[in-house]
C-alpha cells in the first residue's frame, strides 16, 4: 500500500522534473514544476513529516511557484531558441545527477543506520518548540527572520525606487502583444 | 479529472498513514476509517454470504487492502463531490434570490418549489451545451485548469469536520492544510487565464494572482488568532474545545481580540474568494468575465461551483474556528445519531449564514479600484491582524491557565465586550437608517428633474 503511493508520488515528482526540463515553453515548465512539488510534499506525508509537506505546498505552490509565473508572464518572452545549446545541456545534467547520485548514496550509507527509527506522531508541535527553545534553534530562527526582513526592506527600496514596478494593465497589454507575435511564429 | 482524483486519493493516502498510526495522525479523533469500515460491512452482509454460498465458499473473501482502499477512497470521493455540487447549487440559487430581493425584483422562482431546483436546471443546460476550446487556446493546459480548481475546493472540503468524529479526514493540520490547498485553486486561475489566450482572462488571472497572493497574509496571521486561544491547528480539536457553558464557549467569546480577527478574516475571505467587492479579477464591466472569459458549458460551470464551494469552505473554516463549529446552546441534550445529525445542522447553518453574509455585502458595496484593494490589504489588514495575534497571546499569557480555570470577571469579560460592541454599533447603524428614511434621498431629488429635462 505504502510502497504504491510511494510509487505514485515519486513518479509524479520526476515526471514533473523532467517535463519541467523538456518543454519548449517556459510557462509549461513552471506549471510542470507543480507536478514535482506536490510530488515532494506527498513523499513528505509517507516520511511522517506532515508539517513539512505542507509547508512545501503553501511556500513552493502558493508563494514561489505563483511568483514565478508572475515573473514569466510580467516580462518579455525570450526568443533565443531552448534547444540551441543540447549537447552541453546534457553533459552538464549528466555530470549534475551523477553528483546528487554520489551524494544520496553516501547519505544513504550514513543513515542506514538510523532507519530503524519511528516516525513522529504529529511534528508541527515539536518543531515549534525546537525553534523557540534558547539552546535549541532560537538563535538561528530569529537570525532568519532578520534575514527575510533586509530582504523585505530592500525589495520595497528597489520598487520605490523606479516607482513604475507595478502591477497594472500596460505591462500586461505590451506582453501579451509580444507573445502573440510569438505565438504566431511558432504556429507559421 | 484525474487531478482531482489524484489529490483526493493523496487525501485517503494520509487517511490510511492515520490509521497505520504513522503521519498524519489525528491527536483525539477516533481513528477508524468508516470508509473500509464500510465495505467490511457490505463484505459481512446477508445478500454477500448468500452470493458466496452460490460461488461455493461459506463467506466472501475480503477485498486485498489496495483494492478495499481504492473503493473507499472512491466512495469519499463521490460523497465529497455530492456534498460540494449540493452545497454551490443551493449557494447559487441562495444568491440569486437575495439578489432579486435586494433589487426589488423576484428571482428565479419557477423550477421547483421556491425555484430551488433552478441551479440544477442550469447545470443540465450547461451540461448539455457545446463545449468550445479557441483555436489561439493552449488546449491541454485549458482543460487541465478547471479540473484543478475544482480539484482544490474537493481536497479543503475533505479535511473539514462537519460533527463530531464525521470528518473526512480530521488531520491535525487542518488549517494549515486549507490554506495551502487553497493555493492550488490560484495556480488553477493562473492556468486558464494564461492559456485562453485572451488578454482579459490574463488581465483577470494577474489580477487574481496578486490579490491572493496579498490577501493571504491576513488571511492566515487573522487565523492564527483561534490558533493561539485554542493551541491546536485540528479543526476538529479546535470545535471540541468550544463546547464548554452548555456549547456557546465559542472562541469569539474567549479572548475579545478574536472578534476583530473574525472581521479581518472575513475580510480577508471575500478578497481570496473574488467576491464583491474585491471582485476585480472578473469584474465584467472591465474584462468581460476574467479568467473564465473564454469557458463554456460544463468548464465554465467547474469555475462557477468552485466559486460557492470555495465560499462555503471559506465560512466553514470560519465556523470551526470562530463561531464554535458544530456547538450550540442545547445541544448536548440530544444523543447518538440525532446528536451527530444535529452538530451536522448547526455547521451547516453557520456555514451558510456566513454565506448569506457575502452574497449580502456583494450586492450592498460597489466594487473597488485595484490600488484600493491593495492598500486595504497590506496597510490596513496584515498590521491589524498583527495587532490581533500580538494582543491574543498578551491575554492568554496573562490568563496563564486554561479558559475555563480563569477568574470569572475573565470569562464574562469577553462575551460582554463582544454583545457590547454588537449592540452599539448595531443602534448606530439603525439611527442612521433612520435618519437617511426621514430624509429625502438623492435620487428622488434628482430624478424629477432628470424627467423634466428628457421632455
Amino acid at each position: 500500500m505504502e510502497l504504491l503511493f510511494f510509487l505514485l508520488f515519486a513518479g509524479l515528482a520526476i515526471a514533473g522534473a523532467v517535463a519541467t526540463v523538456w518543454m519548449r515553453y517556459v510557462v509549461h515548465s513552471a506549471f510542470a514544476l507543480m507536478g514535482t512539488f506536490l510530488g515532494v510534499a506527498g513523499l513528505y506525508v509517507l516520511l511522517g513529516a506532515d508539517f513539512l509537506a505542507i509547508t512545501q505546498i503553501l511556500i513552493y505552490v502558493g508563494g514561489i511557484l505563483v511568483l514565478i509565473l508572475f515573473g514569466i508572464m510580467l516580462t518579455p518572452p525570450d526568443r533565443t531558441e531552448r534547444n540551441a545549446k543540447r549537447v552541453i545541456g546534457f553533459s552538464a545534467s549528466l555530470v549534475a545527477i551523477a553528483l546528487f547520485l554520489a551524494v544520496q548514496i553516501g547519505s544513504v550509507v550514513r543513515w542506514a543506520e538510523k532507519s530503524n527509527l519511528e516516525a513522529p506522531k504529529a511534528t508541527a508541535a515539536p518543531i515549534g518548540r525546537e525553534l523557540l527553545r534558547p539552546d535549541g534553534y532560537l538563535i538561528p530562527f530569529e537570525l532568519v527572520s532578520v534575514v527575510l526582513l533586509v530582504a523585505l526592506i530592500g525589495s520595497v527600496f528597489i520598487a520605490r525606487r523606479r516607482k513604475a514596478v507595478r502591477v497594472d494593465d500596460s505591462s500586461t497589454a505590451a506582453i501579451l502583444a509580444e507573445r502573440g507575435t510569438l505565438q504566431q511564429k511558432a504556429g507559421a | 479529472m484525474s487531478a482531482s482524483l489524484a489529490l483526493s486519493l493523496w487525501l485517503q493516502s494520509a487517511r490510511l498513514q492515520q490509521q497505520t498510526g504513522a503521519a498524519l495522525g489525528s491527536t483525539t479523533a477516533p481513528d477508524s476509517n468508516w470508509t473500509l469500515d464500510l465495505l467490511e460491512w457490505v463484505r459481512t452482509s446477508w445478500l454477500s454470504t448468500k452470493l458466496a454460498g452460490l460461488a461455493g465458499m461459506d463467506q466472501a473473501p475480503a477485498l486485498p487492502t489496495w483494492a478495499a482502499a481504492a473503493i473507499g477512497a472512491g466512495i469519499a470521493v463521490g460523497i465529497v463531490i455530492g456534498f460540494v455540487s449540493v452545497v454551490a447549487m443551493f449557494s447559487i440559487w441562495l444568491e440569486r434570490r437575495v439578489a432579486g430581493r435586494i433589487q426589488s425584483r423576484i428571482g428565479p422562482n419557477r423550477v421547483g418549489p421556491f425555484g430551488l431546483l433552478q441551479s440544477l436546471a442550469d447545470g443540465v443546460k450547461l451540461l448539455l451545451k457545446e463545449d468550445i476550446i479557441p483555436s489561439g487556446a493552449d488546449r491541454k493546459l485549458f482543460v487541465l485548469a478547471p479540473a484543478l480548481v475544482m480539484a482544490s475546493a474537493l481536497a479543503m472540503f475533505a479535511a473539514v469536520p462537519m460533527a463530531d468524529g464525521a470528518g473526512f479526514t480530521d488531520i491535525n493540520l487542518g488549517v494549515l492544510f486549507i490554506v495551502g490547498i487553497s493555493a492550488l485553486a490560484t495556480i488553477g486561475v493562473i492556468m486558464a487565464g494564461w492559456s485562453s489566450n485572451n488578454k482579459w482572462a490574463l488581465y483577470g488571472a494577474m489580477r487574481e494572482a496578486a490579490q491572493v497572493v496579498s490577501y493571504e497574509v491576513p488571511l492566515g496571521i487573522s487565523l492564527l488568532v483561534p490558533v493561539i486561544v485554542g493551541g491546536t491547528l485540528e479543526l476538529g480539536a479546535a470545535s471540541r474545545l468550544q463546547s464548554g457553558w452548555g456549547g456557546s464557549c465559542w472562541f469569539l467569546f474567549q479572548n475579545p481580540f478574536v472578534l476583530p480577527a473574525f472581521v479581518l478574516y472575513f475580510i480577508a475571505a471575500l478578497a481570496e474568494n473574488k467576491r464583491a467587492p474585491f471582485d476585480l479579477p472578473e469584474s465584467e464591466s472591465e474584462l468581460v468575465a476574467g479568467f473564465h472569459t473564454e469557458y463554456s458549458g460544463i468548464r465554465f460551470s467547474f469555475f462557477f461551483l468552485e466559486e460557492y464551494a470555495a465560499m462555503f469552505l471559506m465560512s466553514a473554516v470560519g465556523t470551526a474556528l470562530f463561531l464554535g463549529g458544530w456547538n450550540f446552546p442545547g445541544i448536548d441534550l440530544l444523543k447518538g445519531g440525532w446528536l451527530i445529525a444535529a452538530q451536522l445542522a448547526v455547521f451547516v447553518v453557520k456555514s451558510m449564514f456566513l454565506v448569506l453574509l457575502m452574497i449580502w455585502i456583494r450586492w450592498t458595496l460597489p466594487r473597488m479600484r485595484v490600488d484600493q484593494v491593495m492598500v486595504m490589504g497590506y496597510k490596513y489588514l496584515t498590521p491589524l491582524s498583527l495587532i490581533c495575534v500580538v494582543g491574543a497571546s498578551v491575554w492568554e499569557v496573562w490568563a496563564a491557565v486554561p479558559f475555563h480555570e480563569r477568574p470569572i470577571w475573565m470569562q464574562l469579560f469577553t462575551p460582554v465586550l463582544v454583545f457590547g460592541v454588537c449592540a452599539v454599533l448595531g443602534a448606530m447603524l439603525r439611527k442612521q437608517a433612520i435618519e437617511s428614511a426621514a430624509q429625502p434621498t438623492t435620487r428622488s431629488r434628482i430624478a424629477p428633474r432628470a424627467h423634466a429635462a428628457a421632455h
